[in-house]
Parts: C-alpha cells; sequence; structure tokens
C-alpha cells in the first residue's frame, strides 16, 4: 500500500522571533528558519510505522517554495521513501487542499496521515478539505492509531479525560496529535542514505488543478501583535487580609468568580 | 529559547546541505538526551553509561570512519558532532573522541582484518567501549619515554606496566594500549578480564567529571599473538590517532564556547543592576563582543582545517595550532562568562563553571597547550625545543 504523508514547512518557534513584512501583511520569511511543522512529524512516524507493520511506500507531499520542497527532505531520513513538492503558493486552505488532493488521488494512496495544526496559521483546515474532496473518512486529533491493511482503529482524546475509539475501513485521512507517538531521531546513517532518495517536483497543472482551482477565498488582510499585558500588581499585607483582597478583586474587577 | 548556534559569518554557507542536516540533529540530541541530566552526572562524578548505546545507534561513534558498521561521514560532519556534544559536556565529547579517533581509528588504520570484525562493529554501535592508554605516571608529555612493555614469548606476549589518566579505563571492553616490544612502540589490543590487567577508576576529579578516568594496571599479561596491531610500528602510531582526536577537540571546544557565550548573552540581557541590563554596560559588552570575535575565528579555522583533512592535505602542526587556539579561547570565553553572571555563575543552575572546570583537562589532554607550542615552534623554526 501507499502511505500518504502531508508536511507543511513551518517557522521553527523553539529559536525564530518573527518579523513582518512591510505591510503587515505577512510574516517575513527571510528572517525566519523553517523546519517540519511538529505535529507532523508525529504523522510521519505514523506512516513510517505502519510501513515497518505491513510493508509499502511512505510518500511524503509538501505545497510550497523551493524552500519547503528543502524541509520535505528532512523527512527522507526519518523513514519517508519517497518525496512529492507541489511547487506552488500556499494561497489558503482550500487551495492547498486542492493540490494535496490531487496528489492523494494520483498516486493512490491507501491512507493519509497529516497533522493535527499546522504551527503558523494553526488552522487545522486543510486535512478535513481533503477528506472532503476525496470522499474520504476523517479521524481528528489522533492519539492511536492501527490498522490490519483494510480497517483501522483511532483513539482520539475529545476532553475530560474522554477516549472516543472510531473504527472504519481505509482509505482515511488521519490528522496526528502530540502523543500519538515518539517521532525517531534522524541517524546519521539515514541522513546520508536519504542523499539517494528522490523528490519529485510537480506543478498544479501537471495535477490537472486550474488556476481558477486555485483562486483563494480568504484573503489575509494584516497581521498584528496582541496587545501588550497589562503589568501584575502585588497586593500588599499579611496572607490573610492579602488573600481577602486579593477574592475581592477577582471578583469585582476580574469579574471572574 | 532554544540553543541556536552562533554564525556571525554565515560560516552555515560552507557547509553541505547533509553537514547542516547531521549539526542541527546532534542539536537536537544533546538538547534532549544531555543537557537535562548533565549536571546531576557531574556533581555525582559519573557518566551517563545509557548514553553510549543511543550514541551508537545515532551514528556518533566512529563517524568519519568507513564500512563496519560506522556512517563514513565527511571530517567537517565529523568536527560538527564533536562541536555539539562539548556544547553538552566535554566528558560526553570526550567518550565519543576516544572511542572513534582513538579507539576505532587505529583499529581500522593498522588493524588485521580478523580485530576489524570482531571490534568495529560492536564499537560502532556502542555495544563494546573502548579506551586508549598512552600515558603513563611518570611520563605525559614525552610518551617515547613509556616503560610498559612486551616481551615475545614465541607463542604470546607478556604485558608488564601501568597507564594513568586513561579516559573510559574501567568502562572498556578493550583497550588500545601502547608499549615497547623490543625497545619499540607498539599497539596491543588488551581485554577486559585478561588475567593480570586491572583498571581503577580515579577519583577527586574537579574537571571533566562525567567521564571516567583510570588506571590500567598490566602484571604478566598473556597476550595472544594476534593481539599486537600489525601496520604501524614507533611514537607515529599512536601520534596517528590523536592528531585524528585533536582535530575533532579544535571543533569540541568552539560548542563549550558557544554554551558559555549563549548563556552569558542571556543572562545579561535578563540581569538588572542600577536599573539596567548588565549588558547595557560597555565592559560587558567588550566581554560579549571578545567571546563571538574569537568564537567565529575558531569557526573559520576549525571548518578549513576539516577541508583540508577531507583533501588529504592536512599536516599534524595546522591541527596543534587549531588545537590550542580553540581550546585556549574557549578557556577564557568560559571563564568570562563565569565573570559576567556574577554569583550566579558559580551555581551549576549555569553550565558555564562545569564547562570552565572541564576546558581545564581539554586545555592539558591530548597534547598540553605549552606542548603545541613547541609543534610549532618546530614547524616554524626547524628545531625541536621537546628532544
Ligand atoms: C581528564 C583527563 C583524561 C585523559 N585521558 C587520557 C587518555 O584517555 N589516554 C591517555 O593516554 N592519556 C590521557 N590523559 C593524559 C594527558 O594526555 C596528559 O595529562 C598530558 O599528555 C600531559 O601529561 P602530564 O599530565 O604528565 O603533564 P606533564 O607532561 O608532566 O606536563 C606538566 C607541565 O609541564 C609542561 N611541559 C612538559 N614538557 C615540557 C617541555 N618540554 N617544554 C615546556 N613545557 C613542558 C606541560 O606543558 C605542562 O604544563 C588524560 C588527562 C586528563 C586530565
Amino acid at each position: 500500500m501507499k502511505i500518504g504523508v502531508c508536511v507543511k514547512s513551518t517557522p521553527d518557534t523553539a529559536i525564530t522571533r518573527f518579523k513582518y513584512t512591510s505591510g503587515n501583511d505577512g510574516i517575513d520569511a527571510a528572517q525566519v528558519k523553517f523546519t517540519v511543522n511538529p505535529y507532523d512529524e508525529f504523522a510521519v512516524e505514523e506512516a513510517a510505522r505502519m510501513k515497518e507493520a505491513h510493508g509499502g511506500e511512505v510518500v511524503a507531499v509538501t505545497v510550497g517554495d523551493a524552500g519547503a520542497g528543502k524541509v520535505l527532505r528532512e523527512t527522507l531520513a526519518v523513514g519517508v521513501d519517497r518525496g512529492v513538492h507541489v511547487d506552488a503558493v500556499n494561497t489558503d486552505s482550500l487551495a492547498t487542499a486542492r493540490l494535496l488532493a490531487a496528489v492523494a488521488r494520483s498516486e493512490g494512496f491507501g491512507v493519509l496521515f497529516c497533522g493535527k495544526v499546522a504551527v503558523d496559521d494553526q488552522a487545522s483546515a486543510v486535512p478535513a478539505m481533503v477528506a472532503e474532496l476525496l470522499g474520504w473518512p476523517h479521524v481528528s486529533v489522533v492519539t492511536a492509531f492501527s490498522t490490519d491493511g483494510a480497517t483501522f482503529t483511532a483513539s482520539r482524546a475529545v476532553g475530560g479525560g474522554v477516549e472516543e475509539v472510531v473504527t472504519g475501513a481505509l482509505p482515511v485521512v488521519i490528522t496526528a496529535e502530540r502523543g500519538l507517538n515518539e517521532p525517531r531521531y534522524q541517524k546519521l546513517k539515514d541522513i546520508m542514505a536519504a542523499k539517494k532518495k528522490v523528490v519529485g517536483v510537480v506543478t498544479p497543472e501537471s495535477l490537472g488543478v486550474s488556476a481558477a482551482d486555485l483562486a483563494p477565498v480568504v484573503t489575509f488582510s494584516a497581521y498584528a501583535d496582541p496587545p501588550e499585558r497589562p503589568k501584575g500588581r502585588v497586593i500588599p499585607g499579611d496572607a490573610a487580609e492579602a488573600a481577602r483582597e486579593l477574592v475581592r478583586l477577582l471578583r469585582d474587577e476580574a469579574k471572574v468568580l | 529559547m532554544a540553543f541556536d548556534g552562533v554564525d556571525f559569518y554565515k560560516i552555515d554557507d560552507l557547509l553541505t546541505e547533509e553537514e547542516v542536516q547531521i549539526r542541527d540533529t546532534v542539536r537536537g540530541w544533546v538538547d534532549d538526551n544531555v543537557i537535562p541530566i548533565i549536571e546531576k552526572h557531574a556533581r555525582e562524578g559519573t557518566f551517563p553509561m545509557h548514553l553510549a548505546r543511543q550514541m551508537g545507534e545515532m551514528g556518533f561513534l566512529g563517524a568519519n570512519l568507513e564500512g563496519y558498521g560506522c556512517p563514513g561521514l565527511s571530517n567537517v560532519a565529523y568536527g560538527l558532532i564533536c562541536q555539539e556534544l562539548e556544547r553538552g559536556d566535554s566528558g560526553i565529547r570526550s567518550f565519543c573522541s576516544v572511542q572513534g579517533s582513538l579507539v576505532m581509528f587505529p583499529i581500522h588504520a593498522y588493524g588485521t582484518e580478523e580485530q576489524k570484525q570482531k571490534w568495529l562493529p560492536r564499537l560502532a554501535s556502542g555495544e563494546a567501549i573502548g579506551c586508549f592508554g598512552l600515558t603513563e605516571p611518570d611520563h605525559g608529555s614525552n610518551p617515547s619515554g613509556m616503560i610498559t612493555r612486551a616481551e615475545d614469548k614465541g607463542d604470546h606476549y607478556l604485558l608488564n606496566g601501568a597507564k594513568m589518566w586513561i579516559t573510559n579505563g574501567t568502562l572498556a571492553d578493550v583497550a588500545v594500549v601502547w608499549a615497547k616490544l623490543d625497545g619499540v612502540i607498539r599497539g596491543f589490543l588488551v581485554e577486559r578480564g585478561m588475567p593480570g590487567f586491572s583498571a581503577p577508576e580515579m577519583h577527586g576529579k574537579h574537571s571533566l567529571r562525567a567521564s571516567v578516568t583510570s588506571e590500567l594496571v598490566f602484571q604478566d599479561v598473556r597476550l595472544p599473538k594476534e593481539n599486537i596491531l600489525p601496520g604501524v610500528t614507533g611514537l607515529k602510531g599512536p601520534l596517528s590517532c590523536l592528531t585524528n582526536a585533536r582535530y575533532g577537540i579544535s571543533w569540541g571546544a568552539l560548542g563549550a564556547a558557544m554554551a558559555c557565550f549563549d548563556s552569558a548573552r542571556k543572562y545579561s540581557v535578563s540581569r538588572i543592576q542600577f536599573g539596567k541590563p548588565i549588558a547595557s554596560f560597555q565592559l560587558v559588552q567588550d566581554k560579549l563582543a571578545f567571546m563571538l570575535r574569537e568564537i567565529t575565528k575558531g569557526q573559520l579555522l576549525a571548518w578549513r582545517l576539516g577541508r583540508l583533512k577531507d583533501e588529504h592535505r592536512l599536516e599534524p602542526a595546522q591541527v596543534s595550532l587549531a588545537k590550542m587556539n580553540n581550546v585556549q579561547i574557549a578557556l577564557q570565553i568560559a571563564r568570562t562568562a563565569r565573570e559576567i553572571h556574577g554569583a550566579n555563575g558559580i551555581l551549576d543552575e549555569y553550565p558555564v563553571m562545569r564547562h570552565m572546570a572541564n576546558l581545564e583537562s581539554v586545555y592539558t589532554y591530548e597534547g598540553t597547550h605549552d606542548i603545541h607550542n613547541l609543534v610549532l615552534g618546530q614547524w616554524i623554526t626547524g628545531i625541536a625545543a621537546y628532544s
């Protein structure tokens, strides 16, 4: 079976400080170090484990510019066999989803793993759209996954400590939540071996996706920092008195009690 | 914020894509597996044994060797591994240097096919640990005076003598021991458990505390004939190993320097005195500028040396220059970082004093700073000052 996994190149939030473009209408990419979206790492790991258990081929797909293609290469050292880089601009979620769905169709994936969210726009929109475009079921925020090659079982944390268990037949789109697995490190040998693996570059036209299909339905008008947080307040006095005052402020001023 | 490297001169542009990927991978591994536990091990004076197998699995051990389970990386990639490991701790990098450059390298270069098959795959995976015995209690900078001896007894060699200051000694499954046979220095593979061989650990170190340092004692050890390294005779044997290890140290020291610089930079912008961050005082900025300047120069030395090594054009005296320079500046940077941290600088909440103490060992082992000066003096004048 061909196992698909969607990968997005996103800013490395552990080390990057954001700067906006001059018109405040985007992030200045030149100032940012990009890496694999952290939730996609869980997706890649799950795809690699599925292949190790059942055989097949793991194909990672990304939509973006040349830099995104470079990030895709990193997955080749952690279990991905081949990359597909769709050379196109990520205009909005629907356009990206159309391209990914077209790749899934032309590759004939039997399952598609994605991260539950991309840490740049935090939209969580693409995987559900891809599933809809493909007519496949979609299970989100998955924390455990198993399959026999024909059917699957997926657990999702639905809040309040409750686990929901979903079963069904493949194909399916799965989005990975933290905890689904522990992604492996890139072993140095695998980094060297990955040099021989291929990332194919495809265009929207070659996938049969027209410019009209990619016309954005969402436009981004401006980015801004959240307002600065007001300074904290120190309540003086002995503990009992201060606690009383704190409760009063929480009730009367903050109105949270 | 996580450590983001020091790259003022865009040295990343001089690296291949794989070299950057390897460096970033080791960096992440050190952040996850070394930094969180290293202070505890340094405090308790223990080597984190569980990391040996992990380092093997990751491919850090013998990384620049070909075949026998080694990844066959460039020397620059090997240097970057040393840099990132030593950003964690000099003891962790020492483990990797000893295993790869001082144990696997001589077996790879001078060993028989049987010796290679027997030891290299297990040393590469971290399943077996090695040590390198050259220094003796009375012969440090002058190893050619060594008194450890092997005698040819027909069907075996008989080994007698003692080595001191041996990294990994107590942990080792195999010791590459340099001893005189008929007055000529030869390499021998001494295996754990051989009767007459013991390796007691040395205690009381103020430096390299997360690394095991031992004595090796040989009392009438009967070595099978096949345990001699056939491919090399004379001081050239151990010195060629040291050239490889010193090359790695010239990168490693930069890692320790980067950790201290990073800590000092962060501390100086957050520590408020006289109503402003101490980073706003010119004296503190001078110290930080010194650190950046020396790290950047050291990076260029190490990078150039690595490319020369990859092209097989490297001269040992060039390695001496990089080892002595980069360790010296790292030690100065660590001491200066300690100053910037004020009283906090002596606490193990910050990595600087640990690095500072570690670098005192690095300054002395693998040829002391002054011995490397003499190597350069000989290169310049043609006159050896130490003979
Ligand atoms: C933590 C640690 C780990 C080590 N690990 C190993 C190991 O794994 N294997 C191994 O074989 N060894 C190891 N060593 C030993 C190390 O290589 C020696 O300590 C080093 O070579 C110096 O020898 P020495 O300590 O006997 O000093 P000495 O040679 O006694 O030198 C003392 C001082 O005299 C100076 N000096 C000596 N000769 C001259 C000269 N001709 N001209 C000018 N100055 C001179 C030196 O520069 C130094 O400052 C380790 C050492 C340490 C501290």
